[in-house]
């Protein structure tokens, strides 16, 4: 009989030499649908292991059982991207003994492979599988049930964990070819029901909006890419998540159609609109980390102009060769930016942690042009503040901000707010806008926040950048 | 001035609904998104708006979807009105 790694997940988890104390590490690719991270940890609980560090590329509403693991001591550590819902309500009010680690998904990629992040035993949940490990986030049978797509965030995990388990709720003749994961990385395979719900992967931050307010804005932020001086043909481009920066793409595609432009490439999260302009031969190639929707998993699929690229490959601070590097053009969202053009997109208003850094201070820094798009409220809450709650992305990677109230751009790029002034365009002190909300709601109170730190943000180069605290009610 | 039961506002985003009833002394009990930051200043403007209207004993139940301070006043108005059948509109 031929040689297999498929194995029970109790028994993957006996061979990988787990041991208490030890990190394991999950992906977060079906984002709102993830079920890997609350299976593999059930059954860790249920075999009776203490003491883990849980280390995810992000973690969301679905991983509320945690809490559970946590207050029952097998989890008591966490690093990651993100957090979201009961888990991290939980967390700023202090469930956790030690502080949660949150890194950038480039910073993350880079401290994976300096060996800043140890990882023990990876479980990583592919879409399709063989026998022998290899392993894609792409269908390769009628049977195929959960597509991701990319599996970018995985592969530091897949290349440098000590021990990988990949789960699949569809193991498929070898060789699963094109494969992302190689099966030389890969000790085990666990066959499951689900590794996740894909029509959940557009869930969380990732929205189509049709919100008029979120309209205006991506047409703003459309006008201030069009006259920045960097559309041109071969420019590259990336958005983020929220409904603004991803419907800015839209209004791009006119004009690059009028004018005849080009981009060479799209980069990050990959979405449904990225991928239509791909194919009117309007964006070169796809350098995809992460598809955000079912049409860029299946484009990616079948696409060869459209790759996945690892975390490290996306956006490593430490690797020269990472593709942020090469980016011109992204537009990002934002909890919170303040008059030094510091962001935060991890910590609400209310001091309760509520996103994840993402790639947000990786595509800052490193891009030629960074545009954030936010209303200056969100009901009371303001969005341009004078300090900002918690620092994810230094102001000295951000150049301009889009608001409804005007356009605010960094001291440092005169040459940009001279062009957008001249294209006739509202150019805004950001003083005034930290002041016209201030106008609007009143001056808030001091957030209660408490003496002990549960959140630590890592830069991208792997140092302390701020610490959070709980929250006290 | 006689109060009976009165509702206005709406539960949306950015809304706040106001619930008066009768009762001894101004009572404001608030269920705030951002009670952390601004539930001190929504009081205030609640009860600064009934005394102004000359309600000076109301139970009011506030539940409030982060309104800015002129939706509250002009929620807190309309259930005043509707609670005292006094139209400070018109009258």
């Amino acid at each position: 009989m031929r040689y297999t790694k498929v194995v029970t997940l109790e028994e993957a988890i006996r061979k990988s030499g787990l041991r208490d104390g030890m990190t394991v590490s999950f992906h977060h690719h079906f984002r709102g649908g993830d079920k890997v991270v609350n299976l593999v940890v059930a059954k860790l609980a249920e075999m009776g292991f203490k003491d883990l560090h849980l280390a995810a590329s992000s973690l969301s509403d679905v991983h509320a059982p945690l809490i559970e693991h946590i207050r029952n001591g097998v989890i008591t550590k966490i690093s990651t991207s993100g957090l979201r819902g009961e888990l991290a309500n939980e967390i700023s009010h202090g469930l956790l003994k030690e502080p949660v680690v949150f890194r950038s998904h480039g910073g993350r990629g880079s401290a994976i492979a300096s060996g800043e992040l140890h990882i023990d035993v990876a479980f990583l949940g592919a879409s399709s599988c063989d026998e022998l490990g290899n392993a894609s986030g792409c269908p390769r049978s009628e049977n195929a049930k959960s597509i991701c797509g990319s599996l970018g965030y995985a592969l530091p995990d897949a290349r440098y964990a000590d021990h990988v388990v990949i789960l699949t709720d569809d193991l498929v003749p070898y060789p699963n070819v094109p494969k992302s994961i190689s099966a030389c990385d890969v000790e085990s395979v666990v066959v499951v029901d689900s590794v996740g719900d894909s029509s959940k992967i557009s869930s969380g931050a990732i929205r189509d909006s049709k919100n008029p307010r979120d309209i205006l804005l991506a047409k703003q932020a459309a006008k201030v890419i069009i006259n920045s001086g960097y559309f041109k043909d071969g420019f590259s481009i990336q958005t983020g998540t929220g409904g603004a920066s991803l419907a800015a793409v839209k209004y791009i595609r006119e004009s690059m159609l009028e004018q005849g432009i080009k981009a060479s490439f799209a980069l990050g999260g990959i979405t449904a609109h990225m991928v239509k302009l791909h194919q009117e031969g309007l964006i070169g190639r796809l350098v995809d980390v992460q598809s955000f929707d079912k049409v860029a998993a299946e484009s990616i699929a079948t696409d060869q102009m459209h790759q996945e690229v690892s975390a490290v490959e996306y956006a490593s601070a430490d690797h020269v060769g990472s593709a942020v590097h090469a980016l011109d053009i992204v537009i990002l969202s934002a909890l919170e930016v303040d008059v030094n053009f510091n962001v935060n997109v991890l910590v609400g208003s209310d001091g309760i942690i509520r996103g994840a850094i993402g790639g947000h201070p990786d595509t800052a820094e490193d891009s030629a042009l960074s545009i954030i798009v936010c209303p200056l409220l969100r009901g009371r809450i303001p969005c341009v503040v004078p300090k900002v709650t918690t620092l994810i992305t230094p102001g000295k990677g951000v150049d301009v901000v889009v608001t409804e109230y005007g356009i605010a751009v960094n001291p440092t790029r005169p040459e940009i707010a001279a062009r957008l002034e001249a294209a006739g365009l509202k150019v805004v002190d950001i003083h005034d806008l930290a002041a016209k909300a201030r106008s609007i709601i009143g001056e808030p109170d001091e957030l209660p926040f408490g003496d002990r730190v549960v959140g630590i943000v890592m830069d991208r180069h792997g140092k302390v950048l701020d610490e959070i605290h709980n929250i006290v009610d | 001035m006689e109060i009976k039961n009165a509702v206005a506002g709406t539960l949306e985003s950015g809304d706040i609904l106001i619930q008066i009833a009768p009762g001894d002394g101004l009572q404001v009990e608030l269920q705030s998104s951002v009670a952390a930051q601004f539930g001190r200043q929504i009081k205030a403007v609640i009860t600064e708006t009934l005394s102004g209207l000359g309600i000076d004993n109301a139970y009011v139940k506030a539940t409030d979807k982060g309104a800015l301070d002129c939706t509250i006043r002009a929620r807190v108005t309309a259930a005043a009105v509707r609670a005292t059948g006094k139209d400070v509109w018109k009258d």
